[in-house]
């Protein structure tokens, strides 16, 4: 299992990937927002995305879980 | 103008400028304003969000104002509670800053029809010089040189593909109503033409409210050199020295020099001439800066855009001519004569600006956070234009700028020396800032030599 969490605090632009998904290693899952830049948060393993812990708009601080993936 | 005279404040107010100034910005560049206001004798007013209720230009100003909630769009680009703010105030005149409504013409418009006096270029020049697509055409016309590119905006892949064709790859994408480098990208075939131009239309609507698109021949190593123009109250245009701003990352500014390693005195006086037709064109009055490309290769150059606004790194100017532009601007809104001494045409020396970031100096990513120490630099030609300090929350919501690390010398190289000191001695703790980054640019051989392109910071971080 391997869990993604916020390396910043972001605000969450939008949720690419749905719970559920199979995703490979490198994938974009979601896209935060921070300081007028778009920041993509990338599978960093390959497997089935059990959880997605954030939805659009979300403000997020540094250490949040982002997704579980399995 | 030595960096000491920065400093002064609430002196008596000059003759003629506007009696009061409402700032409607924040951090840096609302304090860098604030300062000359208050050298002037002229009342200023800040406003601030909840989240910058702390922040040095707050407590700096004469008076402040709550103007809403953290988010740009509730507090800094809200149009009626600002204009509520300067009536509240009683203020006479409003500085717009760089970013959030600078170079929005219908700000200006409402600023001026509520019977203040805009610090800026009429609102006609700023909309003129808004859509790239229309500001590259009419700079055609009054004969700056322009790059090869689309006469109207591009509508889709397909006629963006037929477009590429005939202006040659590789091609630059960019948002006709774009800035920032948002949204920018070359392609270098047709496939990364396909895919770029999908991410350049999301972007731009989302950032500019605008799909509109166009394309240009893209020059694979330039230089980005841009010349400091001044429209004066006469109508005449005049032009204060060029910037090197060819230290990007992510198209965005790093750090900038004047005067430009890469320009001859022959290429100078050409770009002179070209911005002073580029605000002739539209009737400019104010500060301004035209943006061109030089080609390290033929050394020609083109026209990119114009900024209807201050420019972040003008303070590079004001060090090698000894003119304080915020003056100039304020003097010029109330349609004085600017106050320029003929020697600011001979720049005395070199300068150079570090953007000091709040983000990784390795990826580049932000990093918001509290600042827990911040000692500035100081010593002979040192001058660091600061929007926060010690305390402070560094908040996601705006850009990431913290500081500017302005210095001077009167050779490059003694420029260079003080530069490296100034970022040893510039203690920032609390959150991960750039400052390493701009060590290694000082260090690194190509920076050093002058002889380098806009693609010198992916040299240094590969």
């Amino acid at each position: 299992m391997a869990e993604i969490r916020a390396e910043m605090v972001a605000n969450v632009w939008k949720v690419v990937a749905v719970e559920g998904d199979a995703v490979a290693d490198g994938d974009t899952l979601v896209i935060l927002e921070s300081m007028k830049m778009e920041i993509p948060v990338l599978a960093e393993s390959s497997g089935k995305l059990t959880r997605l812990a954030v939805a659009e708009g979300d403000v997020i601080q540094e250490g949040d879980l982002i997704a579980v993936i399995e | 103008m030595a960096a000491g005279e920065w400093v002064r404040g609430g002196g008596d107010r000059v003759a003629g400028v506007p009696d009061s100034v409402l700032v409607a910005n924040r951090g840096e560049i609302a304090r860098r304003v604030i300062r000359t206001a208050r050298r002037l004798g002229v009342r200023a007013i800040a406003v601030y969000s909840e989240a910058d209720a702390d922040l040095p230009y707050v407590k700096e100003a004469d008076e402040s104002v709550l103007i809403g909630p953290a988010a740009a769009k509730d507090s800094y680009l809200n149009v009626p509670n600002i204009l509520a703010a300067a009536k509240q105030t009683r203020a006479h005149s409003i500085h717009p800053g760089y970013g959030f409504l600078a170079e929005s013409a219908d700000f200006a418009q409402q600023v001026i029809d509520a019977g203040l006096t805009w610090i800026g270029p009429p609102p006609q020049a700023i909309d003129q010089m808004g859509d790239k697509i229309r500001a590259r055409n009419l700079m055609a016309k009054a004969g700056v040189p322009v790059a090869a590119g689309t006469q109207d905006p591009v509508q889709d892949v397909q006629e963006a593909l037929q477009k590429a064709e005939a202006i040659g790859y590789p091609v630059m994408i960019k948002a006709a109503a774009g800035g920032g480098g948002i949204g920018m990208s070359v392609a270098a075939d047709p496939d990364q033409l396909r895919k770029g131009f999908e991410t350049a239309r999301t972007r731009a609507e989302r950032f500019f409210s605008s799909p509109a698109i166009l394309l240009e021949r893209y020059i694979s190593s330039a230089r980005h050199v841009e010349i400091q123009i001044l429209g004066l109250a006469d109508g005449q245009v005049i032009a204060l020295g060029e910037r090197d701003c060819s230290v990007q990352r992510r198209h965005q500014k790093v750090a900038e020099e004047t005067p430009s390693p890469g320009v001859s005195p022959e290429l100078r006086s050409r770009m002179f001439e070209a911005a002073r037709k580029a605000g002739e064109a539209v009737n400019y009055a104010g500060a301004g800066t035209v943006e061109c490309l030089v080609d390290t290769q033929t050394g020609d150059f083109v026209f990119l855009e114009m900024n209807t606004r201050l420019q972040v790194e003008h303070p590079v100017t004001e060090m090698v001519t000894g003119i304080d532009l915020v003056e100039q601007q304020l003097l010029i809104a109330d349609g004085l004569a600017a106050n320029i001494p003929a020697q600011s045409f001979q720049p005395n020396g070199c300068a150079l600006e570090l953007r000091v970031y709040a983000e990784d100096p390795v990826r580049f990513l932000p990093s918001p956070g509290t600042i827990t120490q911040w000692d500035e630099p100081a010593g002979p030609g040192v001058r660091v234009d600061a929007g926060y300090a010690a305390g402070n929350v560094v908040t996601p919501y705006y850009d990431p700028l913290l500081a500017k690390l302005v210095i001077h010398g009167a050779t490059r190289d003694e420029a260079l020396e003080r530069a490296r000191q100034a970022v040893a001695g510039f203690t920032i703790t609390g959150l991960k800032t750039n400052l390493p980054f701009h060590a290694d640019l000082l260090n690194s051989s190509q920076f050093g030599s002058g002889d380098y392109d806009t693609s010198v910071v992916s040299h240094l971080r590969p």
